[in-house]
């Protein structure tokens, strides 16, 4: 398979289409030219490490900054000529940004308030959403007395009740203890679903966007990595960034002889990738779950294993052959010190282009 | 940290010879005749019916009649010299702080002599208007010119708590607010302006407290027929020697603060219970 070629899981139109955005700070360069598409009901998650950029492409589409080149159109229309204030976006804030001076219901209604539409409907809609956002019965709490989730969800609550086209999410749940945060994983997708609108979602953390996402952005240092559904962004990573970023994985320079015929570590494999150059020097990722150990006589590859980790539902173990080591994943148990074979299916082997740098 | 605690001693000592004794020396004054000595003391409540007559009502109510324009006058130039202070980069407000401090490092009296020069009848504004054409005004010994010093005095009283209020907001309320639809105006009257309360009601707090117990100003200023409760208190004990009365018209100002510091208080939302 072509690693370029991107599934698109389903067609809908484009909200948000980003062209050639970049962005300066002083004389930062922390956007190099984004171009993205985002789709109506799209769940997207921009993920990458802490200063790739991805708060401020979310900022630059709620209004809170301006690109320094590029342009972001929403439904057709110039995004940059509309004042924040105007566009049909919300967001929830990293840190909640509750008023501290408004109870739970008027910190929700604060928006519909604005807009001085009829105190009834207000409460009609209030009410729905905090039914959501699953806090009834809260309308009169102190915001500043609530829970992180608790305000987490208030935030929600305050944005979507606006019926925004796009809801952007800055990191929610990063102030969320584990349990809570995978809570809300499964929540935040419900009402994704529920509401049917566009969610951006900005985390760095891997999981969460493979959990949650119809589609992944992985960005590095102002600049986009890969764009594809989280199985595409698994088990296809582009370059040796992704691979690295997402999931565990064991890179390997390698030379692709032919279509479907891979050679590293001076042993060939068949794969499923074509479309190479004769002879190309790649890189291969190997998840550490798909690599089989197996006896030593049908072994691909034969090395000795020099470390073993109990991760709960599988061991980890550190295979080291002549050429390097290997990290693999198995729920079977292999002695300290034993030599094994191990194999790979044509399917496992996912051949990448080598990075510039 | 326990053996720290013992450092607090000669505090205490302190605080007991230089506040409480004259508190309880200023409330003793006021109910006791002025005859009264140590082995005879006479308690009466002649001095605070005193206070009553119409004369010196008069000077109770002039004083918080400035009081409360000062504070207006402080609050209305104050906020949006210190708004617009919080919007400079970080180096500017350090300096734009630091000139609004300026004038406090110099002597009260300095200043006050300043502004003798710049308003009296022949002082340097006048001048001015009349190389302008224009008829000189009488300004010195009025209520603007006691006003005018006062709110000069105390401006960085209102400017400073406010400005710091309004830094230390967390600015992602603001982006919220634009988020949900709030222009620029609304962002300040439903954001911006609660934050910054806390600020505002200290500013209030501390100017109106310091107008309405200031002697030298008015003093200066306003003449020798001005006469607000700080000057009442200096002449009785002063000029006309009459302690007992005196204490009891402290007494009353300091009864006037404390119910306005309580009054402050609960509008504070910073202090909860206010709901």
């Amino acid at each position: 398979m072509n690693p370029y070629y991107i599934k698109e899981k389903k067609v809908s139109n484009t909200i948000i289409e980003i062209k050639g955005l970049t962005k300066n700070f002083d004389d930062q360069q922390v956007l190099r030219g984004i171009d993205l598409n985002i789709h109506e009901n799209e769940f997207l998650t921009l993920l990458g490490p802490s200063g790739c950029g991805k708060t401020t492409i979310l900022r630059i589409i709620a209004g809170f900054e301006e690109p320094s080149q590029g342009e972001v159109l929403f439904s057709g229309e110039d995004l940059t000529k509309i004042p924040s204030y105007k566009r049909e976006v919300n967001t929830v804030f990293q840190k909640y940004s509750l008023f501290p001076f408004l109870n739970v219901y008027d910190n929700v209604a604060f928006g519909l308030n604005l807009k001085k539409v009829d105190k009834e409907i207000i409460h009609e809609k209030v009410t729905k959403m905090l039914g959501l956002v699953g806090l009834q019965g809260f309308e009169k709490r102190d915001v500043t007395l609530l829970s992180g989730g608790q305000q987490q969800r208030v935030a929600i609550a305050r944005a979507l009740v606006n019926e925004p086209k796009v809801l952007l999410l800055d990191e929610p749940l990063g102030a969320l203890d584990a349990k809570l945060r995978k809570e809300m994983q499964t929540e935040l997708k419900k009402i994704q679903q529920e509401v049917g609108i566009t969610f951006i979602f900005v985390t760095h953390d891997q999981e969460e966007a493979l959990s949650m996402s119809d589609t992944v952005v992985v960005l590095n240092d102002g600049v986009i990595q890969q764009i594809g559904t989280p199985i595409d962004i698994y088990n296809e990573p582009e370059n040796r960034f992704v691979a690295n970023f997402i999931g565990e994985s064991n890179i390997i320079e390698g030379t692709m002889l032919d279509d479907c015929l891979v050679k590293f570590d001076d042993v060939e494999f068949v794969c499923v990738d074509k479309g190479f150059k004769k002879n190309e020097e790649i890189e291969v990722v190997l998840r550490p779950e798909d690599i089989k150990i197996v006896d030593l006589k049908d072994g691909q590859l034969r090395g000795k294993v020099v470390s073993e980790v109990f991760k709960g539902v599988h061991y980890e173990y550190i295979v080291q052959t002549d050429k390097r080591d290997y990290k693999v994943h198995t729920t079977e148990f292999y002695n300290l010190g034993i030599e094994v074979g191990m194999r790979l299916d044509p399917d496992d082997i996912h051949v990448m282009y080598t990075m510039e740098y | 940290m326990k053996h720290f605690k013992k450092l607090i001693n000669p505090y205490i000592v302190w605080s007991f010879f230089l506040i409480v004794v004259p508190l309880f020396l200023i409330v003793l004054y006021s109910i006791t005749k002025g005859t009264s000595t140590l082995v005879n003391i006479t308690f009466t409540p002649e001095h605070f019916k005193k206070i009553f007559e119409p004369v010196y009502l008069n000077v109770f109510f002039k004083s918080l009649q400035l009081g409360i324009i000062t504070t207006i006058v402080c609050l209305t130039l104050g906020y949006p010299m210190a708004y617009i202070i919080s919007k400079a980069s970080e180096s500017v407000q350090g300096i734009l702080i630091l000139l609004v401090t300026i004038p406090m490092w110099i002597n009260t009296l300095l200043r006050t002599y300043a502004w003798i020069s710049l308003l009296s009848d022949n002082g340097l504004i006048n001048r001015l208007l009349s190389v302008m054409g224009i008829a000189p005004a009488h300004m010195m010994y009025t209520d603007f010119s006691v006003i005018m010093g006062l709110v000069c005095d105390l401006m960085p009283f209102m400017v400073i708590p406010i400005h710091t209020s309004l830094t230390k907001m967390d600015h992602s309320l603001v982006e919220a607010a634009a988020d949900l639809g709030a222009n620029k105006v609304q962002t300040f009257t439903k954001v911006i302006l609660k934050l910054s309360l806390p600020g505002v009601i200290s500013g209030i707090t501390m100017v109106f407290l310091l107008s309405i117990s200031t002697f030298v100003i008015p003093k200066l200023l306003g003449g020798a027929q001005y006469t607000l409760i700080g000057n009442l208190i200096e002449q009785q004990f002063i000029s006309i020697g009459d302690w007992n009365f005196g204490s009891a018209i402290s007494l009353i100002l300091a009864l006037i603060i404390i119910a306005l510091m309580r009054f402050m208080n609960k509008i504070d939302p910073d202090e909860k219970g206010g709901e």
